[in-house]
């Protein structure tokens, strides 16, 4: 496991020959890593009088945090959203696979479910760390059954529900214990949802505002609450009016309360979003994108049928990454946002002094090279091997 | 003492850098012959660490030096003496000072040479720690020791004017290296504005002769091949 700054036995590395990111921009910097943390050089050369105990060239290579994925509904075959025996393996693999898409930590996600699934399946996600297994599980985002009919996507209609009756219990009974969740997507023009959000945020669980036909007001009310996402924005919600934004607007809102950053995720396949509306969000509120997947089971394989939760989809074609800002900004929008959205900044999402050493090598093409989970390689592409 | 003049700043720093260069690859140094070079001691602002930031952020962790053998006088010390005096002690153990290089303030004094605000605090007292180690002539041992003073931008122009021009005095206390026979002061244009003309002139002139200081010499990975090839003598002041 981690060990700390000072654990004077531990191996002193040294990436060098790359360019990090660090405060927002790409520097000409060595990264030192030692017990699975990002190590200041300086305290080491004056305070302890050590040198690294191997260096690493990274050949010029880009050195970013481990990207970090907040909706992702499974891949290569599994579905979290499938009430199987051994749910454990599916996540398994999946946090396997995607390490080598650069992915250190992730959020499994569930669609709209009925009960019984939910208490079969969260039970069996717990909160895990990364490592040479697999990218680290930071707990379950839940997406759904909470929101609108009317826009619900994919999401199956039969199993929508509201919390009229008894808002945050009829919540927990749909659910069951909370202890695995750490996001859950909902639609907060749903009567009630007002007590939901603040006992939800009250349990430091991230409320998220999606699939919803709520207008800009309800949705600043949300956040005054206590919500801080906006699910795939853009997809499953009014569109932009000019009078009326909708959840769009809280991206330029005014009234938000104060120092409150909100996060949006969107899902920059190309297809979700016209490349330039998501340039529009962008540049209305850079802070604040964290780019998601939202991948589905399908992810990896080829055509042909798959299940999402309930539903059947049909797969055609490929998927694109589409790039409408600075590389600097699109790799905090994959790595140190989500880590903000989730209040994990000091440890995840960075490569300050201090934070787990999980990061990616990339080439100028935002490829990923290979991947380290607390300065360990986890992942390296064939080319790369020596 | 030899004055060179480069046009500007990055062509001063340039030249020297090969300068410091030649005389490592001169001096031969091995495991058990170090090179040992001297900095002005940096006196610490507001608080000790801005100093160690700057030395490591400009020079230790550009080069694959170990901690253990750079020693960094304190001036924060609760005895300036004794740490003065152990401080000596640590550069007669290490065969005493190959290579000095530093700056002047604008007050006349060695300090960093620094184009913008500089690190070094005005209080009189940390001051003299510094003047105190290099007034000593024990560490310029004249055969041995070569010193480099750099000096750029126009307002140290007074303070070098001061340092080559007039006499030796105790308040421009760089004017003490006038006399050093291995001293280099490196500058640019801007820095000679104090100047008589003949002087600047008259190093000009030199610079022909002065610039074999910095010829590329052998590498020092290659010498083996190198040197065997090769029967000149590299330059040496």
């Amino acid at each position: 496991m981690r060990g700390e700054q000072g654990a004077a036995g531990a191996r002193v590395l040294q990436f060098t020959n790359c360019r990090i990111l660090r405060g927002g921009k790409l520097l000409r910097e060595d990264l030192w890593v030692r017990g699975g943390r990002i190590l200041d050089p300086e305290k080491l050369f004056f305070e302890e009088r050590r040198v690294a105990d191997e260096r690493r060239d990274c050949g010029g290579r880009i050195l970013a945090p481990g990207f970090i994925d907040v909706q992702i509904n499974g891949g290569f075959g599994v579905d979290f959203s499938q009430a199987t025996e051994d749910v454990g393996s599916g996540v398994a693999l999946v946090a396997r696979r995607i390490l080598s898409h650069g992915v250190t930590s992730f959020c499994p996600t569930l669609v709209t479910s009925p009960p019984e699934v939910y208490h079969k399946v969260v039970p069996q996600i717990p909160v895990k760390s990364g490592g040479p297994h697999g990218a680290g599980v930071l707990g379950l985002h839940l997406e759904g059954p909470f929101i609108s009919r009317e826009k619900r996507g994919a999401h199956p209609e039969a199993h929508l529900r509201s919390f009229e009756a008894d808002a945050f219990q009829d919540l927990l009974a749909t659910y069951g214990p909370l202890d695995n969740v750490r996001i859950v997507t909902l639609a907060p023009e749903l009567g009630r949802s007002h007590e939901v959000i603040r006992a939800l945020t009250a349990r430091g669980i991230c409320v998220s505002l999606g699939h919803s036909v709520a207008d800009l007001r309800a949705a600043e009310d949300a956040v005054w609450s206590g919500a801080t996402f906006i699910t795939h924005l853009f997809n499953a919600m009014l569109p932009f009016h000019h009078r009326d934004p909708g959840i769009v607007g809280l991206l330029t809102s005014d009234r938000l309360p104060a120092g409150r950053c909100i996060f949006y995720g969107m899902i920059a396949d190309g297809t979700h979003t016209n490349p330039a509306a998501l340039r529009i969000a962008h540049r209305a509120h850079p802070q604040g994108l964290v780019l998601v997947t939202d991948a589905i089971p399908a992810l990896g394989l080829g055509n042909g049928r798959h299940t999402l939760g309930q539903q059947e989809v049909e797969v055609d074609g490929l998927t694109a990454y589409v790039a409408g800002c600075s590389m600097e900004s699109a790799l905090e929008a994959a790595s140190l946002h989500p880590a903000q959205l989730l209040g994990l900044e000091k440890s995840k999402g960075t490569l300050d002094f201090g934070a787990d050493a999980d990061f990616v090598v990339l080439d100028d093409s935002l490829h990923v090279q290979a991947t380290y989970i607390s300065g360990e390689l986890v992942w390296q592409a064939d080319a790369a091997r020596q | 003492m030899k004055l060179i003049i480069l046009e500007h700043y990055s062509q001063a720093s340039e030249w020297a850098a090969k300068y410091i260069r030649n005389r490592i690859i001169q001096f031969n140094p091995g495991p058990e012959k170090y090179f040992t070079l001297g900095l002005p001691t940096g006196l610490p602002r507001d608080h000790p660490e801005s100093y160690h930031s700057f030395m490591w952020n400009n020079f230790f962790k550009h080069i694959d030096i170990h901690p253990e053998n750079t020693h960094i006088l304190d001036g924060n010390a609760v005895d300036l003496q004794a740490e003065c005096d152990a401080f000596e002690e640590k550069i007669k153990a290490a065969g005493g000072i190959e290579l000095f290089v530093g700056g002047i303030g604008p007050d006349g004094h060695i300090a960093f040479n620094e184009p913008g605000s500089s690190l070094v605090s005005r209080t009189r007292v940390k001051t003299l720690a510094m003047d105190t180690i290099l007034a000593n002539a024990r560490f310029f041992d004249g055969e041995l020791t070569k010193v480099m003073i750099l000096i750029t931008g126009a307002h140290k122009a007074f303070a070098l004017y001061k340092a080559i021009e007039e006499g030796v005095n105790h308040m421009w206390t760089v004017s003490a290296f006038q006399q050093h026979p291995r001293t280099v002061f490196v500058c640019d244009e801007d820095a000679t504005l104090e100047l008589k003309v003949k002087t600047v002139k008259y190093f000009k002139g030199l610079m022909l002769v002065h610039n074999k200081l910095v010829d590329p010499l052998y590498s020092i990975k290659e010498k083996e091949t190198e040197k065997s090839q090769s029967s000149k003598k590299p330059y040496s002041d």
